[in-house]
């Protein structure tokens, strides 16, 4: 019978509290992921909407194409009206 | 039926037990339910992020298209650059419009990094100046966020007579009007006596 009530002692006064510890320890570090998870999940988000103007990078590509075009051009026809410089030796 | 009486030593036993066990069932449930806000959470984050390299694979090969139009209108800028001025003329105007940009040189010419740049922006023209500025200046887009266009390509001829300070692009009703000269002119300047006469001689040099 002593033997019961030194077990039950050892019970509730050792392993009772080591257990809850333990749980509450585990629940608090799974319970402080959950606002970084938010955060990194609005974060995203908003780098997904960011992004959607990369699409104008095609206008902006054939915008560029078109305008060294031109440059092209202009180059040509200034390639022809105006002298090149005299070569000093 | 027989009942077992069960001493106060094992009721207490009992209740430990089934502390223990509530206190499994609580936490557990507690971390069960935080674990699937974190599930709920990541499978947004993976959404997103999953949109996020759909929407940016195509970047690399777009900018690097863009990259490679605009090398060439550089090099062939440059090249028409150096081959009108001359490459220690053209170091000394891209100098003037860009004071220091004379040590970094020109891309396709490693040897512009070597030449002394002249002092040239007081030597050539405004008209040269903004041509060389346009190698470096260029809008590429007409919605250019930094004003208007330096050159517009579809209207290229006014926006090079916006350049100058001359007003008569802007259509005035009246301009001033041009001098008038010869004997019957409003404005007569003395005659200069030495006009007409022999030239003078200048004394002459002691050898």
């Amino acid at each position: 019978m002593t033997l019961l009530w030194i077990g039950d002692a050892l019970l509730i006064v050792v392993v009772l509290p080591i257990v809850i510890y333990l749980l509450n320890a585990t629940l608090k570090a799974a319970q402080s992921i959950v606002p970084s998870v938010r955060s990194i999940t609005a974060t995203a988000a908003a780098g997904s909407k960011d992004l959607d103007a990369a699409a104008l990078l095609l206008t902006t590509q054939d915008q560029v194409s078109r305008t060294v075009a031109g440059v092209a051009d202009y180059g040509g026809s200034l390639d022809v009206i105006v002298d090149d410089a005299e070569v000093v030796s | 039926m027989t009942v077992y009486a069960i001493p106060a030593a094992g009721w207490v036993l009992i209740l430990a037990v089934l502390l223990i066990v509530l206190a499994l069932v609580y936490y557990l449930v507690s971390t069960i339910f935080a674990l699937r806000k974190i599930t709920t959470g990541l499978d947004e984050v993976i959404g997103s992020v999953t949109e996020i390299v759909q929407k940016s694979a195509p970047v690399n090969d777009v900018v690097n298209a863009i990259n490679k139009d605009l090398d060439a209108g550089v090099d062939m800028l440059e090249a028409l650059l150096v081959k009108k001025a001359g490459l220690v003329d053209a170091v000394g105007l891209v100098d003037g419009l860009y004071p220091g940009a004379a040590a970094a040189g020109f891309r396709n010419f490693p040897e512009s990094t070597k030449v002394d740049a002249p002092r040239i922006s007081e030597v050539y023209t405004k008209g040269t100046l903004t041509l060389a500025r346009l190698g470096r200046e260029a809008p590429i887009a007409i919605g250019n966020p930094a004003g208007p266009a330096l050159r517009n390509v579809t209207a290229a001829s006014l926006s090079a007579k916006v350049l100058y300070s001359d007003v008569r692009h802007t259509g005035p009703e009246r301009l001033p009007r041009s001098p008038v000269i010869g004997t019957d002119s409003p404005v007569q300047y003395e005659q200069r006596e030495d006009v007409g006469q022999p030239r003078k001689r200048m004394p002459a040099r002691n050898p």
